[in-house]
């Protein structure tokens, strides 16, 4: 209950109610509990946690490394996620105060008072001027208009841009000034607050001159927060929700997270690491008391123990020595690979924004990423499901034809022109038609009879209902402030424009005003219609308004006459059932007709009501309105009593344009091994001609239906049927056709049988889906034993669920608002962007992704493997074989940044070819570098980098003889430090030959590690630490240096690791090319014909092709079939490139 | 192909003539990923001549390694007495105190010089981690502080029993090998001395830099080590190390800091000293020679045994055949593996089908 003004009765028993305050808090943390919280979020990651774990362990009890060097990295990494989301919530709570802070005029005893917006309480009169937002929730009291209507638009909240008419209770909209407002006494009551949008039930008791006047508030009463003021000086509302309780803040909820199949099988990864770590902690912990068992390794003299390690327990000791051998390995959990992970994510999202071939010119819009946690799982997609209207389709209505008491016109030049000839209307050819019918007598037709003669009353009539019946506001173009437009709707003018949250609406009034017929906006409660040349108003009484389970919706009007006449709008399933007379069975054969072409239907009706019958139906729509409980099913009871014996007047068919390239695409797609799957809420054969016209179907598939099953009998038995067909017949394609009830019979029970037809089928079309059904498909294909990656893609509000399920979600900036887009994971302008963002930047993401985890797991096990093998030597002491700093900096600086920028620029196979080859696409599916065995590759790879490392450096060693030609002798740091030599170098190059694609960048960090190992060395060697109390690695790395032999053994041990690896490489690409390798053949090729050079892309073809045929030249060596045809060919190849590179300053000053 | 290139070239065209857009990417190469870069192929057309070339060049370097090594000789003298018929058994016994043994060994040819004399070491873990971390880098770098507060890493060799702190301390220290040896030419029934320089043995580095001694007290250098014991092991105080010569005591003695800089791997050889002074500078004449050692450091207890080594050496250190051979290995399996490459190219003609995709 809200007390307006906060006018409190006096007469007691009012308990105090306690509501929100108007601030909005979208921020996380606070400056005092950011540190404590964000801590607490980030060790609840697993791996945080882990490094933590290791920490305190490193802390509480003696081990071989100090803290320091897992401390470091876990700070290091802790710190950047934590500026990362610090910076994050600063953002949130600018936002917040700028909202928070804005001014805002509220009336306060009497007078408005300028406060700011959060301290706005419930109860409170906001005064709202033209163009400014909302603060709170609101009930709109009065505007400046005597019938209390204002207009608004919510495109910030659902993104629909059209005008809404929102209105004030009669007793209220008299208080159009401050002084009024004082006197007002009303109070309201409404439901608790929730989260969606068009939902509002309340009630508002004013009390006036002693009487209590009781009137329903429903959500075109309500003014939300975050919607606009349009076309209204300024209204006055009451604050009902308001702050968190509002309905924008309620719908501010996070998305639930969803996680790639890369990060998926990271985990699993990084739990066998997990294992491998604990078994070799055990073993070593074994190992190292069977050798001890013995006294004389257990304690020679000269190592003798101290009192406390003798005198501690076996069992604590033995405890101990785990811990620190966990300690000892600790590192072959790669620390930095959730950091690197992300960094490349966030970073590399940049280039979906920054695609040029993403940017819609017309729209100017480009690709909108808004989880770049997905980036890979693009390159992953086996199956799309995508939405019809404003997907593969323009969303842009053109009406087309219409069927009007059951003859065809089709428009031509604005007039509508009566299409062929029916037996029953043999005069039907003439442009003019006039054809009596039993209700002619009606008024409403007569008051159109002395029109223009060319047109029958029934073709008015259906003009007429169909610029009737509608929500569609206008707005005239036109400076504002030359006071109400509604004051120029008689005089006409051209600029108007429709404003109408249906493009199908406004694609009918488009066209009823080429044919004559237009309506010119409303007034009061009077809606206006002009017919050729002659205004007519007609009463507003009711709108029954759209909604997706009716599938219609209807107005009440009073013509001029003073009848009560229902216009109903709707799909023909929705109104024809209810149709008493007219042209019904003709209607519906040209509807099928009309949805053959692809057209979009509907069908009108209309209703003539008598006086006792208008009487019933406005109490009855009067006393659901008003009902606080059930409202909604009351509604749609008494609107089902409404729309019934309804007339048929016609149906109408629009067209839809088909998108630019969406047949390419999907083509595309299919070639790259991705199914695709058509959801449209359309009819059955709308759906299958758009689909044919759009390739999604082929001429040549066999088409398989299940529509149209009434009984979970009958549906299996077709299923049965259909599935062997399919095993019959699997030479040609087969496609498959389900409408939503058969599905929904489908799945309830033949969930198996309804899938091994879907998974036979090369194209699938589900045809009219409620948007749940939508999700429940994806949801199916999700769940199956396949596990297959999904990606939906639509763009209006009835694909939202789809969007979410599935795993990737792809909205289209298209004309049903953004709700499509703001769910989804990317945004893209047009269909045929799906192509590029999946076969390209898809591929690009999961090739880099995918090397960079294996790359991590791969250089851990290079690094810690050798510190195992060292335990065999050193009596399983947990001695470590490096020094602490280069065991914490290995991860961090030495081998940190070629990956990161592998991880950003690598392309394995130029773009062009990837998008011109969507087979491609099939050599990463189904995860296939992160495949077991790549993973095993790259495992076992490293242990054996890691045994050469070990043991390459002990037999050089181990010979004991000198390695300096002075004679002098080395000791453990610099065993060590030889091996994290040869290890970081082999490291690096292991990349560099993994590498393909080599920027300047790649070359800069990848040497520039090189050598930043070597200086830093130089410099931490270099140097007598003050704070570090032994000085072990003092000179060590001069003096391995100043050895000839360790600089032999470096070049032989890092050439003998990478050699096998080369080997492979090169036979696996020569006896069994993946396709993938071969085209990389081409990109070369095309490196010739576009340089890929800045100069080559901003200067265009010409320069390039003729430069192109200057290298041709100059080589003698560009024709392709010959470059292509043998193996010795491939060495010009590579000369050829190279000529390339060193040409290129000259083309440079070319350019 | 063509058709691509003509479509990017009508969007520049576009970017260039209409109006700017704010919306409209960055048409440059960073944001269109199209920086210039170098796209290596690792086909068999360059790996054959790389591994071609790579092989031959590891081979080459194989010989001069194998070569180098096989100049350099060596000699081994194992005096650990286990066997009752080694001189040095009589040392074993844990009675023998002070007890000197001879090992007697005989040169055909000339032993070049330089000569380095080594001492070696097996079945000794001086990398057992909490031996190396006991010592005190503080007290070592001659911090007076440390010599009466030393670091707990020492223990147990902080304090002695009398609770007096232990200079130098630690495991390592107090280990530090003690045998000495007398190396003597035969020479006409004649023993003659061959002279050990001990100089020079140890890096230059913990020499000069990081060890350093205490500074003279009362200017004496015996004083500065008041208060303070010896380790336990040690038969003299860490000044008294070498009688012989008085620079070289202290923590800067040089078979000191060789002992300190701890060895990598079980077996090891430390460096002892060099012959390269008076009759001796050329090497070790043929002849007979007679080896004197002090034999006082205990290894049978742990299975160990002690040697002394004489090497000379070459640029690249003693004598060691792996490099040389590993060299020669890889560098032949890289020409290997092009002529296999070469017959595989040879026999399945590698064709590309790129044309029909």
């Amino acid at each position: 209950t809200v007390y307006i003004a906060n006018r409190f009765p006096q007469h007691g028993h009012y308990i105090p109610q306690r509501f929100a305050d108007n601030r909005i808090i979208s921020s996380k943390y606070t400056i005092w509990n950011f540190i404590p919280k964000n801590l607490f979020e980030q060790f609840r990651r697993i791996a945080n946690f882990y490094f933590l774990i290791i920490f305190l362990v490193q802390l509480m009890i003696d081990t071989p490394t100090s803290p320091v060097t897992s401390g470091l990295p876990l700070f290091f990494v802790i710190t950047v996620t934590a500026i990362k989301q610090g910076y994050e919530d600063w953002l949130r709570h600018k936002a917040d105060n700028e909202v928070n802070g804005a001014p805002v005029l509220v009336v306060r005893s009497g007078s408005l008072v300028q406060t700011r917006s959060k301290n706005i309480r419930v109860g409170d009169i906001v005064r709202v001027a033209k163009d400014e937002t909302f603060p709170a929730d609101l009930v709109l009291l009065s505007s400046d208009r005597a019938e209390g209507t204002c207009h608004i638009t919510t495109a910030s909240l659902d993104g629909e841009t059209n005008l809404k008419t929102h209105f004030a209770v009669p007793e209220t909209a008299v208080s159009q000034s401050v002084s009024r407002l004082e006197t007002l006494q009303a109070v309201v009551e409404c439901q608790q607050p929730e989260a969606d949008l068009y939902r509002f039930v309340g009630r508002i008791t004013v009390t006036h001159q002693g009487e209590e006047i009781v009137r329903p508030l429903g959500p075109e009463n309500l003014l939300l927060r975050g919607a606009r003021l349009k076309n209204t000086k300024e209204i006055f509302g009451v604050a009902v929700y308001t702050g968190m309780e509002s309905k924008m803040a309620l719908n501010y909820k996070c998305k639930s997270q969803k996680r790639s199949a890369v990060e998926k099988s990271m985990n699993t990864f990084l739990i066998i690491y997990l294992g491998i770590l604990l078994f070799e902690a055990i073993l070593s912990t074994i190992l190292k008391y069977t050798w001890q068992a013995e006294a004389k390794w257990d304690e020679p003299f000269y190592n003798e123990k101290s009192e406390v390690e003798r005198n501690s327990s076996k069992i604590l000791k033995f405890i101990s020595d785990f811990l620190a051998f966990l300690v000892l390995y600790n590192f072959i959990i790669p620390i930095s690979l959730y950091v690197t992970v992300e960094m490349q994510k966030f970073l590399g999202s940049f280039f979906i924004g920054w695609d040029l071939d993403l940017y819609h010119e017309e729209s100017d819009q480009r690709a909108q990423v808004n989880t770049s946690d997905l980036n890979e799982e693009l390159g992953q997609v086996e199956y799309v499901f995508t939405d019809k209207t404003g997907t593969l389709t323009e969303n842009e209505m053109q009406f087309r034809e219409c069927s009007i008491n059951g003859i065809k016109y089709q428009e031509i030049n604005g007039k509508l022109v009566p299409e062929g000839m029916t037996e029953d209307t043999p005069d039907s050819s003439a442009p003019h038609l006039v054809r009596s019918n039993s209700n002619d007598d009606s008024v409403l037709v007569s008051s159109v009879c002395h029109t223009r003669v060319s047109q029958s009353r029934e073709e008015e009539l259906f003009l007429k209902a169909v610029s009737l019946c509608h929500t569609v506001q206008i707005s005239y173009d036109q400076p504002d402030g030359l006071g109400d437009p509604f004051s120029h709707a008689n005089g006409f003018t051209s600029q108007m424009e429709y404003y109408a949250s249906s493009p199908d609406e406004k694609a009918l009034l488009e066209a009823t005003k080429r044919m004559g017929v237009t309506f010119t906006g409303i007034s009061g409660e009077n809606m206006e219609v002009k017919t050729f040349g002659k205004s007519e108003k007609y009463k507003l009484l009711h709108v029954l308004e759209f909604d997706p389970n009716r599938r219609r919706m209807s107005v009440i009007l009073q013509n001029p006459s003073g009848e009560r006449v229902l216009f109903t709008k709707g799909a023909e399933s929705a109104v024809l059932p209810y149709a008493k007379s007219g042209e019904i069975e003709k209607t519906r054969v040209h509807v099928d007709e009309f949805a053959l072409k692809g057209l979009r239907t509907l069908v009108v009706a209309y209703r003539l009501f008598s006086t006792e019958e208008y009487k019933e139906v406005a109490r009855r729509l009067h006393e659901a309105r008003t009902a606080l409980q059930q409202r909604e099913e009351r509604l749609a009871d008494t609107f089902s009593f409404i729309e019934k014996d309804l007339e048929v007047l016609g149906a109408t068919g629009v067209e839809d344009k088909l998108q630019e390239k969406v047949q390419e695409t999907i083509e595309a797609l299919r070639l790259a091994g991705i199914k695709v799957w058509v959801l449209t809420g359309d009819k059955h054969e709308t759906a299958v001609s758009v689909s044919l016209s759009c390739g999604h179907f082929h001429r040549t598939m066999n088409i398989l239906e299940l529509v149209q099953q009434k009984t979970d009998h009958e549906c299996a038995e077709q299923l049965r049927r259909l599935s062997r067909r399919i095993r019959e017949d699997h030479v040609i394609q087969h496609g498959l056709v389900v409408d939503g009830a058969s599905l929904s019979l489908a799945l309830r029970e033949h969930e198996k049988l309804f899938m091994e037809v879907c998974k036979n089928c090369s194209a699938v079309l589900c045809c009219r889906m409620a948007p749940l059904q939508k999700a429940k498909v994806v949801r199916l294909l999700k769940t199956s034993p396949e596990k297959p990656i999904t990606l939906a893609i639509g763009d209006g509000a009835n694909d939202v669920s789809m969007i979410q399920e599935a795993h990737v979600g792809i909205g289209i900036m298209g004309k049903e608002g953004r709700q499509a887009v703001r769910n989804s994971d990317y945004a893209i302008a047009r269909f045929r962007f799906l192509a590029k963002l999946l076969l390209v930047h898809g591929h690009f993401y999961y090739i880099r992704i995918a090397t960079l985890v294996q790359y991590f797991f791969y250089k851990n096990v290079c690094f810690i493997t050798p510190q195992f093998l060292y335990q065999f030597f050193c009596l399983f002491s947990q001695q470590t074989l490096y020094d602490s700093v280069y065991l914490t900096l290995y991860n961090i600086c030495f081998t940190s940044l070629p990956i990161l920028v592998y991880s950003l620029f690598e392309q394995l196979v130029h773009p062009h070819v990837l998008h011109n080859k969507p087979a491609l696409y099939r050599d990463i599916s189904r995860n296939a570098i992160l495949s077991f065995k790549t993973f095993l590759y790259w495992t076992t790879l490293g242990f054996c980098h890691a045994f050469i490392f070990f043991f390459g450096s002990y037999i050089l060693m181990g010979e004991d003889t000198s390695l300096m030609g002075n004679g002098q002798m080395f000791g453990n740091w610099t065993f060590g430090t030889l091996v994290f030599t040869v290890m970081v170098i082999t490291v690096t190059l292991k990349l560099a030959l993994e590498t393909h694609f080599w920027t300047w960048m790649n070359h800069f960090v990848t040497w520039g590690s090189i050598a930043f190992y070597f200086i830093f060395s130089l410099f931490y060697g270099g140097i007598i630490w003050p704070f570090l109390h032994t000085q072990d690695m003092y000179f060590v790395f001069v003096q391995l240096l100043s050895s000839g032999s360790a600089w032999f053994a470096i070049v032989l041990i890092v050439v003998s690791c990478l050699f096998p690896d080369v080997v492979k490489k090169v036979f696996y690409r020569h006896l069994q090319p993946t396709s993938t390798q071969k085209s990389q053949f081409i990109e070369v090729y095309q490196g010739v014909g576009c340089m890929d050079s800045m100069c080559c892309f901003s200067e265009g073809h010409s320069g390039c092709a003729r430069l192109a045929w200057l290298v041709g030249r100059l080589t003698g060596r560009c024709d392709p079939a010959r470059a292509t045809r043998s193996w010795s060919d491939s060495d010009p190849f590579y000369s050829n490139d190279r000529s390339i590179l060193t040409l290129s300053p000259v083309e440079a000053t070319n350019c | 192909k063509y058709k691509l290139d003509n479509r990017k070239s009508n969007v520049d065209m576009f970017n260039l003539t209409g109006p700017s857009r704010t919306n409209r990417p960055d048409n440059t190469a960073f944001t269109q990923q199209r920086l210039p870069a170098w796209q290596p192929i690792l086909s068999a057309g360059i790996v054959i001549p790389g591994f071609t070339l790579i092989g031959l060049a590891f081979i080459g370097v194989g010989v001069a390694l194998f070569v180098t090594s096989q100049k350099i000789t060596d000699l081994e003298i194992d005096y650990t007495g286990v066997a009752a018929t080694s001189p040095c058994f009589k040392c074993t016994s844990f009675a023998a105190e002070n007890c000197m043994c001879q090992m007697e060994f005989t040169l055909t040819t000339l032993f070049e010089g330089p000569v380095f004399f080594y001492y070696g070491l097996t079945s000794y873990y001086q990398n057992f981690r909490t031996y190396g971390v006991s010592k005190d880098g503080y007290q070592l770098s001659g911090d007076t502080y440390y010599f009466n507060n030393p670091q707990d890493s020492c223990a147990p060799y902080q304090y002695d029993s009398n609770n007096n702190p232990i200079v130098p301390c630690g495991s390592i220290a107090n280990s530090m090998f003690s045998d000495t040896f007398q190396l003597y030419q035969v020479v006409n029934g004649m023993k003659k001395q061959v002279p050990l320089d001990g100089k020079g043995i140890a890096w230059w580095t913990d020499y000069n830099i990081k060890y350093s001694n205490p500074a003279l007290v009362n200017g004496s250098f015996a004083n500065a080590f008041s208060g303070t014991v010896k380790p336990v092991n040690w038969s003299k105080p860490v000044y008294e190390l070498d009688p012989t010569d008085q620079a070289n005591n202290g923590f800067l003695n040089q078979n000191f800091l060789v002992w300190m800089r701890q060895a990598a791997l079980p077996k090891f050889q430390k460096l002892y000293g060099r012959i390269a002074e008076g009759d001796y500078a050329q090497g070790l004449p043929a002849g007979n020679y007679t080896l004197l050692i002090n034999y006082s450091y205990p290894v049978i207890s742990f299975g160990g045994t002690k040697k002394v080594v004489l090497s000379n050496v070459s640029w690249m250190g003693g004598k060691n055949q792996f490099l040389g051979i590993a060299y020669l290995v890889i560098g032949s399996l890289c020409i290997v593996m092009a002529m296999v490459m070469l017959i595989i190219y040879a026999k399945y003609k590698f064709t590309d089908d790129d044309e029909d995709m």
